[in-house]
């Protein structure tokens, strides 16, 4: 089973390379970029041999508070996808 | 007195920060590797450098937080133990959780690696008693995740416990409310962006405030 996490920036912690690209692609001529945020994407590849989707999901979530994201700075998403 | 340097893969200031303990404070220093969990109870200063812990992967310092010897901190920093961590070291420990907040990529992207003016925020603490606040420190900074964050309830809370150790007179990457340098509530663990361990010899001695703060404050509790 695969596992996909994203990761940003919360939106109150501001992104400074989320809004020098922005800049960038507004400088190139898309003016309809408002805003860009940059995050990372985190694939995990899981032995659930004998495991519910429910509960690879929590052992993913607990992956993301102990250490894929900072609680303090970021906040995630994820999906588990498949067998 | 006995202090300890830790090096994680890719720690790059283990080397001046021994330099600066073993040659100018006259301490006897040992260095740890990350590997290497311990009882750290001999030690009167563990220093987590500065660096790029693990190639800065994931976050800066979030492996390093997990590492073996980060056990060990810990435990040390609970029981009392002085625990200073200088740049990447301030980031493994903000990522440890032995202090608040987080540290982000600085505004301007840039990274960046000149002298920058501070001042002494306050000076009840093994820190910077030696100094008085409001006094200015000149002393070099080198990192492109400095940007210290912090909510602003757990902020107001610091500043009136006195753990706003140093401040930015100006501003490099903004950090919120100026922040250089944070200790925890029990004012046992400081970590700070600017480097000390560079400022300590030749070119300047303003680094030097702060380790003759640390040796008083050792010296006072025997």
């Amino acid at each position: 089973m695969k596992a996909l996490v994203e990761i940003f920036y919360k939106d109150s912690v501001f992104d400074p390379q989320g809004n020098t690209i922005c800049q960038s692609l507004q400088r190139l001529g898309f003016r309809r970029v408002k805003d860009v945020r940059i995050g990372k994407v985190v694939q995990l590849e899981l032995d659930t041999d004998g495991q519910s989707a429910a509960d690879a999901k929590k052992d993913v979530e607990n992956m993301c508070e102990k250490l894929l994201a900072n609680p303090v700075i970021e906040s995630y998403t994820l999906q588990i996808e498949g067998k | 007195m006995k202090a300890a340097v830790i090096t994680f893969p890719g720690s790059n200031c283990d080397d001046d920060t021994v330099f600066t303990l073993q040659q100018t404070l006259e301490l006897e220093v040992d260095r740890l590797w990350h590997k290497d969990a311990k009882d750290l109870g001999e030690y009167q200063l563990v220093v987590v450098p500065g660096g790029f812990s693990y190639g800065d992967y994931l976050r800066c310092g979030a492996v390093a937080s997990h590492s073996p010897i980060m056990g060990s901190v810990k435990e040390f920093a609970a029981n009392g133990g002085l625990t200073l961590g200088i740049c990447n070291g301030f980031q493994v420990l903000c990522e440890s959780g032995l202090l608040p907040g987080a540290l982000v990529r600085n505004l301007g992207t840039n990274f960046i690696c000149r002298d920058v003016s501070l001042r002494v925020a306050s000076t009840d603490n093994p820190w910077t008693n030696q100094l008085k606040e409001g006094d200015e420190l000149v002393l070099p900074i080198a990192h492109s995740e400095g940007r210290y964050i912090v909510e602003e309830s757990v902020y107001s809370a610091m500043k009136e416990k006195g753990q706003i150790v140093l401040s930015y007179a100006a501003n490099p990457n903004g950090s919120l409310f100026d922040i250089a340098g944070v200790c925890n509530e029990a004012k046992n663990v400081f970590g700070l962006m600017p480097h000390p361990e560079r400022a300590s010899d030749l070119r300047t001695r303003h680094g030097m405030g702060i380790w003759q703060s640390f040796l008083n404050w050792s010296a006072e509790q025997k």
